[in-house]
């Protein structure tokens, strides 16, 4: 058995031992404990080979199709794998001791849906649990969001709509790049099968740039792609904590890993197609500057971190449409420290609506004084998200931009490189709105607003774990990008 | 070879590990670690100073040390490598002594401070990040560190955060710094492509290396608007960090920081990366002449601005801080006169850079003339208006005399003060180069304003009769803080003198030509600008001259207000009813509308129940992979 295959099982294990009554919060941290470490020492016996993958284990399901619960994983799975260990071990470690059970099962569904699509190597696994992941998800925004019933309601339906019609259209595109690939053999769902198909057996780059365009619409939606991101930031200022943390922070990613593992190895040259790319440009500059002005309009903390999870999402995108060896490690990068810092965002987030109440910037102030630990720990995420060097993200963004506007070489001076001056910008305006939270909610006069004091040590530990993280990845980069060696290969 | 490499290295390591490790024990620990935190800063900041008046012995040529690998992928390197030369070395000592005298100064003027520990804290990082620009051998780890320096500056501006100026002032400085490097990170990308990858200073494939002779020779010659855009987006993070216009905005309302930190990164190290960047690029800016003049301009527009506001300033650190845009602008202009005597020549590295001297005689002289400022303020319990101080000298003899020393020194005294040598250099460049004579003579008009302004802020503190209670009431400063004042009139008086510069090979003058109109003029400009401030100023209670323009400063706050209320949050407010209006009704209510007129037919299914909604889903989600798997005809059988 495959260690992968334990860390695919274990959450779930941990979820029904949940509803038969065992102690909620022992079984579910227990749980996250242990597969952190079992991430962690994957990661240490990690040797990247080229084409090939690690852990790998297969169980025939069917013959003919060809299904199999394979694992496997490359550089890029392992580090998502880290992120989803990491980000499901302080979601559950924050879930305060007063809440129901449900929100440990839930959270434990949503990390193993998130494994197995990140540590599967057979399409229908990998696209199967992820939908898993995505069902507690809207139960839990229904049953326990925080808005009255009918908000609530409303907010979950619509991520629903969202989600379910854009998991269609993947299910469009990945069926017809099976039923292309397969021509004539028998149907497998297997990718490294069809990476060999690919590369022996291309297909025409015009077809190959609609069903990446297909693919595009399908991830995209789940990784909430301009205009096809109204859902994310109603969802993500309404559902409960944990789940907000693991959603935002890991499984919103699924969508950018396929198209990183799937899309760009069977369809490389399905970016380049000029009409594609000009579309993911336009897609992505909405993604950053749009929503980058959405986000400095915002009033609230919830709405500005659901709005700024969007926009960010930009940069990733940038680095998949340039394609770049440089820009692709950069992505991977982006989305590990992406992951982070928004996971603790948004339980910072939740702590200060739990004591205080709200969120409205204009009733907050002066916080840094009774709670200064909180402060700091603040002071992280949000210096991560506005890409300071030290912290995670910086080291993803500058790779993004450097692999895109080098893309071509030389003094070119194409869509290319004006996409990423104007990207650049974005890193402006999040300093714009990330430095203005940061000024309402925690500078000026400790009597201007609501009082609150730090967590105790106890509450801070998963939070502080997050934070360094961001600072180890942040400080040395090469930790992470040494296991990308030899992946994503295109 | 790697036995010599790490011996190398030791050095260097040490400059930036010591005080990384200090400023992240004492900023996350410092409610553990209360007083005794601060002499970890202090021990940090000492054994850097030991250790780069050590380097500073050493006569070894350029060499790049390898540090730590940070971002390698393929042929990329972008490593924290560490370029050790004259300018570098000469560089590490000013930041070094002065940072170190600006810690036992602020052992004084902090004690009282509930935020100490915190305070050493962001200055044990200022050191480290300014370190790292001082010793950057590629523009990437140059823009790593520089954005550090950034944000130790905001924690540093923002020290006393209660204060709402306070913390506007930090955040004003973050973002308009960011405005700079947006600019500047383009100018990196632009390298970087140009020169396939490599944006490392020195070396075989480094950008010197390229521009004689190899790629970037080629662009220079045959598309010079790429590398005048280049070097211009380049200038453009100077702009921004050395608080240029249009973007100084930000460098007089730092002044809401504690006065020590204003004596160390807003006068004489930080503020000063920008310059010291251009003149570790100043090989690019000689190959785009037309990016030289621009640059040229800004540093001359600056001066003289800055000067005309200084004049009407209040606030006794308000004068220095303008006083310091206007030397900085000198020092740009110095940068981009320089670069357009030389265009073209692609010499070897520049023996003695007028702006380098500049930046090191004013870095001395500066810091002095601000840790004096901190003692008045510190003495006249918090008062920082001039019109309420006078007759210091009798209370302070000792902050007088050195106050002294270095408003002589930035007036230009001729001969015996630091400050004229450097501003004479300048002066002379500007004389020389073709077309330099309207920037001549913007320089020779500053250097009047500058002896006008210092003379008034001098005679209004200083002399007369004490005009307030706490003027009359105020006693010479502490020991711990004299010390420090002392030790930089010392520099000051000793930093021009030849012995010494020969030591700081880099800092040493450039050997122009005496001119004896640029002796005659600025002669000329320092008697009439400081006798003038001496008739007008002497005994007055109040301002007699009242310009609003220059009090004001141009209004330039009130415009960019303006601009920002206008272009960002009413785009930003009109953007977000258009997303919400357009995309979410395009993409979730209309068809949200069809469906449910569509699904009027098959009400029967809608009970309502979220529950049963997601079971559909996720049933119809079963349902088709069925049906892909097992209904569609499976080909080859």
């Amino acid at each position: 058995m495959s260690i992968l295959e334990i860390v695919i099982l274990l959450p779930l294990l941990a979820a029904l031992a949940v509803c038969l009554g065992a102690p909620a919060r022992l079984v579910s941290v227990g749980s996250a404990m242990v597969n952190l470490g079992l991430m962690l020492g994957a990661a240490t016996k990690f040797k990247a080979v080229a084409g090939e993958l690690a852990f790998t284990s297969s169980r025939v399901v069917l013959d003919n199709p060809s299904i199999n619960f394979a694992v496997g994983m490359d550089g890029t799975s392992l580090i998502l794998g880290l992120l989803t260990a990491l980000v499901t071990l302080a979601a559950v470690w924050q879930i305060a001791d007063d809440r129901p059970p449900i929100y440990h099962t839930a959270s434990q569904l949503i990390a193993a849906g998130a494994f197995g699509a990140f540590l599967c190597t057979d399409l229908f696994f990998l696209y199967a649990f992820h939908e898993l992941a995505l069902i507690p998800t809207f139960l839990m925004i229904a049953l326990h969001g925080r808005a009255d019933e009918a908000a609530r309601k409303a907010v979950a339906w619509k991520a629903t709509l969202y989600l379910g019609a854009g998991s269609l259209v993947l299910l469009a595109g990945l069926g017809w790049l099976v039923l292309e690939y397969s021509g004539g053999q028998k149907l497998t769902f297997d990718l490294n099968a069809l990476r060999a198909m690919a590369a022996t057996n291309p297909l025409p780059a015009e077809k190959q740039g609609i069903i990446f365009f297909v693919l595009l619409l399908g991830f995209g939606t789940l990784v909430s792609l301009f205009p096809l991101h109204s859902w994310a930031a109603p969802a993500y200022a309404t559902a409960p904590v944990p789940v907000a943390m693991l959603h935002a922070g890991v499984l919103k990613k699924f969508g950018l890993y396929g198209l990183i593992q799937i899309a760009l190895p069977l369809l490389p040259q399905g970016p380049h197609v000029p009409w594609v790319q000009k579309a993911l440009l336009l897609m992505l500059l909405g993604n950053i500057l749009v929503v980058g002005f959405v986000t400095i309009a915002q009033k609230s903390l919830d709405r500005i971190l659901g709005n700024s999870s969007v926009m960010h999402m930009g940069y990733i995108f940038l680095g998949i449409a340039a394609g770049t060896e440089l820009a692709l490690r950069g992505a991977v990068l982006l989305m590990f420290a992406h992951g982070v810092s928004i996971a603790l965002l948004f339980a910072l987030a939740g702590r200060l609506r739990n004591q205080l109440g709200t969120l409205e910037l204009a009733k907050l102030g002066g916080l840094a004084s009774h709670a200064p630990v909180f402060a700091i720990l603040f002071a992280f995420g949000a210096f991560a998200s506005i890409g300071l060097p030290g912290l995670a993200n910086f080291a993803g963004e500058v790779l993004v931009f450097l692999g895109a506007f080098g893309a071509e070489g030389g003094t070119t001076f194409g869509p290319l490189q004006w996409t990423v001056v104007l990207a650049l910008w974005g890193v402006v305006m999040s300093a714009v709105y990330m430095l203005r939270a940061y000024r309402d909610i925690f500078q000026g006069s400790a009597t201007t607003g609501l009082f609150m004091n730090d967590p105790s040590l106890f509450q801070r530990l998963p939070l502080i774990l997050l934070a360094a993280a961001l600072l180890i990845a942040g400080c040395c980069p090469w930790l992470l990008l040494d296991l990308l060696k030899t992946a994503p290969v295109p | 070879m790697p036995a010599q490499e790490t011996s190398h290295a030791a050095f260097p390591t040490l400059l930036l590990l010591l005080p990384f490790l200090s400023a992240l024990v004492l900023l996350l620990g410092h409610r553990i670690l209360k007083g005794a935190g601060v002499f970890l800063s202090l021990f940090s900041a000492a054994t850097c100073f030991v250790v780069s008046v050590l380097m500073l012995g050493s006569t070894n040529p350029a060499e790049t040390v390898h540090l730590l690998p940070f971002l390698e992928i393929g042929k990329f390197r972008f490593a924290i490598d560490a370029l050790l030369d004259q300018q570098c070395r000469g560089m590490l000592f000013i930041v070094t002594s002065i940072g170190l005298l600006v810690h036992i100064f602020s052992l004084g003027y902090m004690k009282e401070d509930a935020g100490r520990v915190r305070f050493f804290g962001a200055l044990s990082l200022f050191m480290f990040s300014m370190t790292g620009i001082v010793l950057a051998g590629n523009l990437i780890m140059m823009f790593i560190f520089w954005e550090l320096v950034g944000v130790s500056s905001y924690l540093l501006i923002g020290h006393w955060y209660e204060k709402p100026s306070a913390a506007e002032a930090s955040k004003k400085a973050f973002l308009t710094n960011r405005i700079g490097d947006f600019g500047f990170m383009i100018g990196i990308l632009m390298l970087f492509s140009a020169n396939h990858g490599n944006v490392s200073f020195a070396g075989e494939d480094g950008l010197r290396a390229a521009l004689t002779g190899g790629t970037l020779q080629h662009i220079a010659q045959t598309q010079g608007n790429f590398m005048s855009i280049a070097v211009l987006c380049l200038f453009m993070g100077a702009v921004g960090k050395s608080a240029q216009f249009p973007l100084h905005v930000w460098l007089p309302d730092a002044m809401e920081g504690p006065t020590p930190v204003s004596a160390l990164i807003h006068a004489a190290t930080m503020v000063a990366a920008g310059v010291y960047m251009l003149v570790r690029v100043a090989f690019l800016i000689e190959a785009a002449p037309a990016a030289a003049q621009t640059i040229a301009w800004i540093g001359g527009i600056t001066a003289l601005m800055a000067a005309l506001m200084a004049t009407q300033q209040n606030d006794i650190k308000r004068v220095l801080a303008y006083s310091t845009l206007s030397q900085l602008g000198y020092m740009v202009m110095a940068v981009g006169l320089f670069a357009m005597q030389h265009a073209g020549a692609h010499q070897e590295t520049v023996p003695g850079h007028p702006a380098m001297f500049h930046l090191y005689t004013h870095a001395f002289f500066k810091a002095m003339l601000f840790l004096g400022a901190g003692a008045v303020i510190y003495s006249c319990h918090h008062e920082q208006d001039m019109w309420k101080m006078g007759g210091l000298m009798k209370h302070m003899p000792v902050t007088f005399a050195t106050f002294a020393i270095g408003t002589a020194s930035l007036m230009g005294v001729p001969f015996v003060t630091s400050g004229f040598w450097s501003k004479e250099a300048i002066l002379g460049v500007a004389f020389e180069v073709k077309g330099g004579s309207p920037l001549f003579w913007i320089g020779v008009a500053t250097a009047m304003l500058t002896a006008f302004y210092m003379t008034r802020l001098f005679v209004v503190a200083f002399l007369g009769k004490p005009r307030s209670d706490s003027a009359h009431h105020a006693v010479e400063a502490p020991m711990v803080m004299l010390l420090p004042l002392l030790v930089l009139a010392l520099l000051t008086l000793v930093s021009a003198v030849p012995g010494v510069t020969h030591l700081l090979e880099a800092m040493k003058p450039h050997h122009a030509e005496e001119h004896a109109t640029v002796m005659v003029a600025s002669i000329a400009a320092l008697l009439i600008g400081a006798g003038g401030g001496f008739r007008l100023y002497r005994a007055r209670d109040k301002d007699p001259v009242s310009i609003p323009l220059f009090a004001n400063k141009f209004y330039f706050d009130e415009i960019y207000a303006v601009l920002v209320r206008v272009l960002q949050d009413s785009l930003a407010w009109i953007i977000a009813g258009l997303d919400r209006l357009i995309v979410d009704g395009l993409f979730s209510r209309l068809p949200a509308f069809v469906a449910r007129r569509a699904g009027a037919a098959a009400r029967v299914l809608q009970g309502g129940h979220l529950q049963a909604y997601t079971f559909l889903l996720g049933l119809g989600v079963l349902l088709v992979i069925y049906v892909v798997v097992f209904v569609l005809p499976a080909p080859g059988h």
